[in-house]
């Protein structure tokens, strides 16, 4: 099918592009780049006032398959990224079993393959079950296609094995991305540790749990040489310890999370359970200094950790519901925020949300030059909406942003030359 | 004043004119309970429900016979022998009494929040007998009563609670009920036991026993609870009684007409020396009496904003 894009602004920083051309995809490759392009048998999209970047990539996100089906699945998990603006998801290892095996790998290679809708690429385990006595077969899962390592949703006590761990990522060229917890800290904890928590009478998570592990990754890069991304940070403290990381050039990249930019533990004062997260919501300190490091460039990358649970799931006690909030939907509308208030320019923003996290996981870029493949989305930066519960795309409900005013949406989405949403609707049949 | 609310949750948010008109609804149905026949059919034809996921002596009893000497029907579920042991989730354990068409659920549950949960998927007034460490309402009230009945005035007066802050829903209570009418509160503890942001409540917070008694002119101590020598707050209860326990000797610090109150129950020669607790300073028996008259209040007041609705 041949495609026409017409009068969008074309916004790809990686290769300098800013400027309203029409584009024409033919054959899944971008054709032609020119103002005033007619083409009959083209398909054409009208997209004057909207931009158009090169597809989205969320580095982190759970899609619960194999083992939480009812939850979330690589297909439902497709269907909710393409809405909200992704070419390519990342999906994270602890599944029920973990992905641990090159099995694992080629399990959601097919499934991706089959949904045929977005290429949905595998973190693998960093030891085996995730049971953090023995190492995965990393060369093997390397070779399987794994994307990069990870034990997400825990982190590894035993620092000699984490080192280990580290040195032997290194040799095989994958990344190791780190959720940095202090497990004894946060033992038992729901929410962040401070005003909040006293007053509302839950355990507080301490935000040295966050930090104090946060250090001891680094310094194992150091020590190893070994590349790491933090995963999700959400502290002030987390953030000057990556920010010297930085200064000391050490192999350390780190990201953040909409919620943690916008959401701060005031927002918990009715128990809201969608609102509780790991790592928790935290100060307001904490979201400013969130927002700097945006600025300054010390977090690198904006990922959802899109997290589905069932509603049975969270319409329970505050410290019984599971840790986790989706965001795969909302993620680019809340993070168009951040321009609008001036912390990043809109640049920064398309950046971090595409070039910056294939830059960390070693992927090829598809950027909006003449002869590239043609992964785009357009999106309307100002069309005002709200996530209502009836339109989730996700099997799961459990946003943080439910029935909130959003501003900012992703219209069409191009991948690998297909569309496969227009106009805000998805184009393809979706599963019952 | 008129009462409005359809829950009591927590004392955080209550006005002083609104803790007041409890207090004062109180007064007179203390007198009730002094009679030969304690009833009177105020709730006649209502039924309560309580909720107790916890055990309780004090507050399930108290609010039992406040509930049946206003005349109403009570029913009780014991979680430890219901549905909730076969997996039972809250809302459903809520949406099924209330199909039985009761008219007020009061709960006891060690989940902090799990009242705001209840309320919002049952319609009925929802009552909290304390959840988890967030706040036990009516044994602020009827702590803050004590001491007004007592002391007669609330304002100025200088409260110091004793014990495992951290963990204390009563405590909370406290805190909010007896600043809103003016009192100056002191918390005193170990460390470890003084909740973090202590310095962002509207308390003056001191791990120093002695400084504390000094300036008291009540007392409220806390029962520790021995599991939090496990959890490393404290190293042993020798020492626990010895740096924060009340006895005959430091007692001498306060003022001589200090009153010692406690919310039950009490760990006799821990937290209150045995001639403390049965000593003339001690008020706790009649915290209980005057819990009894709180609670009747506080049923009165919801269920009675119900019926003119």
């Amino acid at each position: 099918m041949k495609l026409l894009i017409k009068g969008a602004r074309l916004l790809d920083p990686e290769n300098n592009l800013d400027k309203e051309l029409d584009i024409l995809i033919e054959k899944g490759r971008i054709k032609k780049l020119a103002k005033g392009i007619k083409d009959q048998k083209a398909k054409k999209i009208k997209a004057k006032g909207y931009l158009a970047a090169p597809a989205l990539i969320d580095m982190h996100t759970h899609l619960r398959q194999p083992g939480e089906e009812d939850k979330e699945t690589i297909y439902t998990g497709s269907l909710a990224a393409i809405a909200g603006g992704f070419g390519r998801i990342v999906c994270m290892a602890n599944t029920k079993p973990p992905l641990d095996s090159e099995q694992d790998m080629d399990f959601i290679y097919t499934q991706a393959k089959r949904n045929n809708l977005i290429d949905v690429l595998p973190v693998a385990a960093i030891t085996l079950g995730m049971k953090q006595q023995d190492l995965t077969e990393i060369a093997s899962l390397k070779k399987a296609g794994a994307v990069a390592l990870s034990e997400d949703g825990y982190t590894i006590t035993d620092s000699n094995l984490m080192r280990r761990a580290l040195e032997y990522a290194r040799m095989c060229g994958l990344v190791v991305i780190c959720h940095s917890e202090d497990a004894a800290l946060s033992r038992g904890g729901v929410m962040n540790e401070g005003y909040m928590s006293t007053v509302l009478g839950l355990k507080g998570i301490p935000t040295a749990a966050e930090s104090a592990a946060v250090a001891r990754d680094i310094n194992l890069a150091r020590l190893s040489g070994a590349p790491i991304h933090i995963a999700h940070v959400s502290t002030k403290e987390s953030v000057e310890v990556i920010r010297q990381a930085k200064k000391d050039k050490l192999p350390v990249t780190a990201e953040t999370c909409p919620h943690y930019f916008t959401l701060s533990e005031d927002a918990l004062s009715e128990y809201d359970t969608n609102l509780k997260v790991n790592p928790p919501l935290r100060t307001k300190d904490d979201v400013e200094a969130i927002k700097e490091a945006l600025k300054e460039g010390v977090i690198d990358v904006i990922a959802s950790d899109h997290a589905p649970h069932l509603e049975s799931e969270k319409e329970l006690e505050f410290d019984k519901a599971p840790f986790g909030m989706i965001g795969l939907e909302t993620s680019l509308a809340v993070s168009l925020k951040l321009v609008r208030d001036k912390v990043i320019g809109l640049k920064e923003l398309i950046l971090k949300m595409t070039a910056r996290p294939a830059d960390i996981l070693g992927l090829e870029k598809t950027g909006l030059a003449q002869g590239d493949m043609a992964s785009v989305v357009i999106i309307d930066p100002d069309k005002e909406w709200q996530l209502k519960k009836e339109n989730i795309l996700s099997k799961s409900s459990n946003s943080g942003f439910l029935n909130q005013k959003l501003k900012g949406k992703a219209l069409y989405l191009i991948s690998k030359g297909r569309l496969l949403m227009a106009e805000g609707k998805l184009t393809i049949k979706e599963a019952a | 004043m008129k009462w409005t609310r359809k829950n009591l949750l927590g004392l955080k948010d209550l006005s002083k004119e609104e803790i007041s008109h409890i207090l004062d609804t109180a007064t007179s149905f203390k007198e009730i309970s002094k009679r030969a026949v304690k009833k009177v059919p105020t709730l006649r034809g209502r039924t309560v429900a309580s909720l107790f996921f916890e055990p309780s002596t004090r507050t399930k009893t108290s609010f039992d016979l406040a509930a049946k000497r206003l005349s109403a029907d009570v029913i009780t579920v014991q979680a430890a022998s219901s549905s909730v042991l076969k997996g039972e989730t809250l809302k459903d354990t809520a949406l099924n009494i209330e199909a039985m068409n009761i008219d007020c659920i009061i709960m006891r549950h060690n989940s902090a929040g799990a009242p705001h949960l209840l309320a919002k998927y049952v319609k009925v007034p929802v009552i909290n007998a304390g959840d988890g460490a967030h706040e036990h309402p009516t044994q602020g009230l009827l702590d803050i009563y004590t001491i007004r009945e007592k002391k007669k005035k609330i304002k100025g007066l200088k409260v110091v609670i004793v014990g495992d802050i951290l963990h204390s829903r009563v405590a909370r209570s406290n805190i909010w009920g007896l600043t809103t009418l003016g009192a100056e509160v002191w918390v005193c503890g170990p460390q470890t036991m003084l909740p973090p942001a202590v310095d962002k409540l509207p308390v003056k917070a001191t791990t120093n026993l002695a400084e504390a008694l000094k300036a008291a002119d009540v007392v409220i101590a806390l029962r520790i609870q021995m599991e939090r020598q496990q959890e490393k707050f404290f190293p042993s209860l020798h020492e626990y009684t010895r740096e924060f326990g009340i006895n005959t000797d430091n007692i001498k610090l306060a003022k001589k007409d200090v009153l010692i109150m406690h919310p039950g129950p009490v760990n006799r020669g821990i937290e209150l020396s045995q001639d403390i607790i049965e000593g003339p300073y001690s008020v706790i028996l009649e915290q209980v009496t005057n819990g009894l008259a709180i609670r009747m209040a506080v049923l009165y007041l919801l269920l009675q904003k119900e019926e003119s609705k």
